[in-house]
């Protein structure tokens, strides 16, 4: 579904992708687990378009979306949901939602997609008419996820989304993320510094460090790997 | 006591024209967090396409002002539109990754070429602006007259500035303006092309500007092509007043500065008048950066 070939991206003078390829399966929840500034969110900002690519090639349905730009991205399936959720803190919860399914028209279907993200996400619903910038950090949280849905989209991308929460919403969210891979047969690709918890629920894993890929295979497998136990799982 | 009553509803009026501007301001300044210089010369454009539309229209409509009036305002608006949304592509895009500064002196740039072209294009001289609202008063007694030209500016003012609200407020673009003046790149991960809402807010701008510069020329009815600069800058005073990037400040900080330039000619002196502005621009400065209803910036990562 999604295909990654040798891509590279700078800014200015640092290299934060060093060659990455990378490939995602329809259905499929992938993980990328890595350590701060090891080029995780730069990934995700090159498939929806928020960075230039120096070199390399990204593929969506064997379509190339390269150089396309990221308002284009979304209307090709792709939805992202930017590391520090990235709330528009000026508009309502609602309306936040609203533009999450900015580029849909079908009244209906957006609104059968409302209920659906309120039911995942029940304190979103208590909290419609709130101002998205006096939420906590979990709320925010989960109503960058639900804005992300919104759009409809066929592949989601997640950064981070246990960043700054404590641990019982952290479970709550992983485990809203496997409800949406099941129940909506969503592909996923999630990027975590919280390597347990990622691999707990992703099907396939990638290691990445210093922009460049070190270890990749089966998430029972990379859970395994003595390496990663010591670096990302802390254990000795 | 009537005298006083007179000089608010005369006050208003103004403040309402210096409201219609300054929503312009601050509506480009949310979108792009500069100060667009060039739109008290979008005003002045508006002003002429007025002038040389309406003897036309009038003709055309066999008389009726309340006929001509509507068309004369909506090809106006139509006109400050394509001149508002034509000096955003080709003046300010190319250098929207530029620091600000370099917008700042290109909005002042193309500030003086609409000023210079103005008098070359329309002639330097002043010209009178036909009557576009009948003359005479709604109200005429021996304590006050209001003039009908102060209700008709009040009123479609006020109306504008009710219609814009819904806009922003209660329409998908308008959210989406909202979202964009939020930033930029996260609107644009909502599927929101932010070149269209750019050029979407510098055609409600510019609409605003076009109807003040009509009902402007309604009350001080000779133009000319430097006639924008004290109402461009008086608004961008009414902007900075009621906290800049905030509509309702906008309105709010016209209507303050209106009233009051209106009670310091009316009371001290007429000589007073220009100066009211800028004294309160110091002042604010000074006191309250943010303006009467602005916030602070969220300190961006
Ligand atoms: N806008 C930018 N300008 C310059 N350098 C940047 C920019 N964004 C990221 N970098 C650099 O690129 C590298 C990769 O950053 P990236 O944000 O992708 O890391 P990350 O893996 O997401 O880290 P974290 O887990 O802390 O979020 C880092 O060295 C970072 O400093
Ligand atoms: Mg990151």
């Amino acid at each position: 579904m999604l295909e990654i070939v040798d891509l590279e991206v700078k800014y200015g003078a640092i290299a934060a992708l060093q060659g990455i390829s990378l490939s995602v399966k329809p259905g499929q929840i992938v993980t990328m687990i890595g350590a701060n500034g090891a080029g995780k969110s730069t990934l995700l900002r090159a498939v929806s378009g928020l960075v230039g690519i120096t070199s390399g090639k990204i593929l969506f349905d064997n379509a190339n979306i390269t150089n396309l730009p990221a308002h284009r991205i979304v209307g090709r399936g792709i939805s992202h949901a930017p590391e520090g959720r990235m709330i528009f803190a000026n508009l309502t919860v609602k309306e936040n939602l609203e533009m999450g399914a900015y580029l849909r028209d079908d009244k209906d279907g957006i609104a059968s997609d409302l209920e659906r993200v309120f039911s995942l996400f029940p304190r979103l619903k208590e909290r419609i008419h709130q101002s998205g910038g006096t939420l906590s950090g979990g709320e925010q949280q989960m109503l960058a996820v639900g804005r992300a849905l919104m759009a409809r989209p066929r592949m989601l991308l997640l950064d981070e989304p246990s960043l700054g929460i404590g641990p019982i919403l952290v479970k709550a969210i992983f485990s809203t993320i496997v409800e949406i891979n099941r129940e909506l047969g969503m592909t996923i690709l999630i990027v975590e510094q919280n390597a347990h918890q990622a691999l707990k629920i992703a099907h396939y894993g990638y290691v990445v460090e210093t922009g460049k890929i070190i270890l990749q295979g089966p998430c029972v497998e990379i859970a395994r790997n003595e390496l990663v136990r010591k670096a990302y799982l802390s254990e000795s | 006591m009537s005298e006083l009553l007179q000089q608010i509803v005369n006050g208003i009026s103004l403040g309402s024209i210096y409201a219609l501007i300054a929503l312009g301001y601050t509506m480009i300044y949310g979108i792009l967090r500069f100060i667009n210089f060039a739109h008290g010369d979008v005003f002045m454009v508006g002003a002429f396409i007025g002038y040389y539309l309406t003897p036309q229209i009038i003709t055309l409509a066999g008389g009726n002002l309340l006929v001509a009036a509507p068309i004369i305002l909506a090809v106006t608006m139509l006109g400050c539109s394509i001149l508002g949304v034509a000096i955003e592509k080709l003046a300010y895009r190319p250098l929207r990754s530029r620091p600000k500064l370099t917008v700042l002196i290109t909005a002042i740039g193309v500030s003086f070429l609409l000023e210079y072209g103005g008098q070359l294009v329309f002639g330097p001289d002043p010209k009178l602006f036909p009557t576009l609202i009948p003359s005479g008063s709604v109200v005429n007694t021996e304590y006050i007259i209001i003039g009908t030209n102060s209700i008709v500016v009040i009123v479609t003012a006020f109306a504008l500035m009710l219609l814009l609200r819904f806009i922003v407020f209660n329409t998908k673009m308008g959210t989406a303006m909202r979202a964009v003046s939020f930033d930029h790149r996260v609107a644009s991960l909502m599927g929101i092309n932010i070149d269209t809402i750019i050029s979407f807010t510098f055609i409600l701008g510019s609409s605003l500007a076009a109807a003040a510069a009509l009902l402007y020329a309604s009350i001080y009815p000779s133009i000319n092509p430097l006639m924008g600069i004290f109402p461009g800058l008086k608004a961008f005073v009414a902007a900075v007043l009621g906290g800049i990037g905030n509509l309702a400040g906008a309105a709010l900080g016209g209507l303050i500065l209106g009233v009051t330039e209106t009670f310091v000619s009316g009371y001290i002196s007429s000589s007073f008048r220009d100066a009211i502005a800028f004294s309160i621009l110091i002042l604010i400065l000074l006191f309250k950066p943010t303006g009467i209803l602005g916030r602070h910036e969220r300190e961006k990562v």
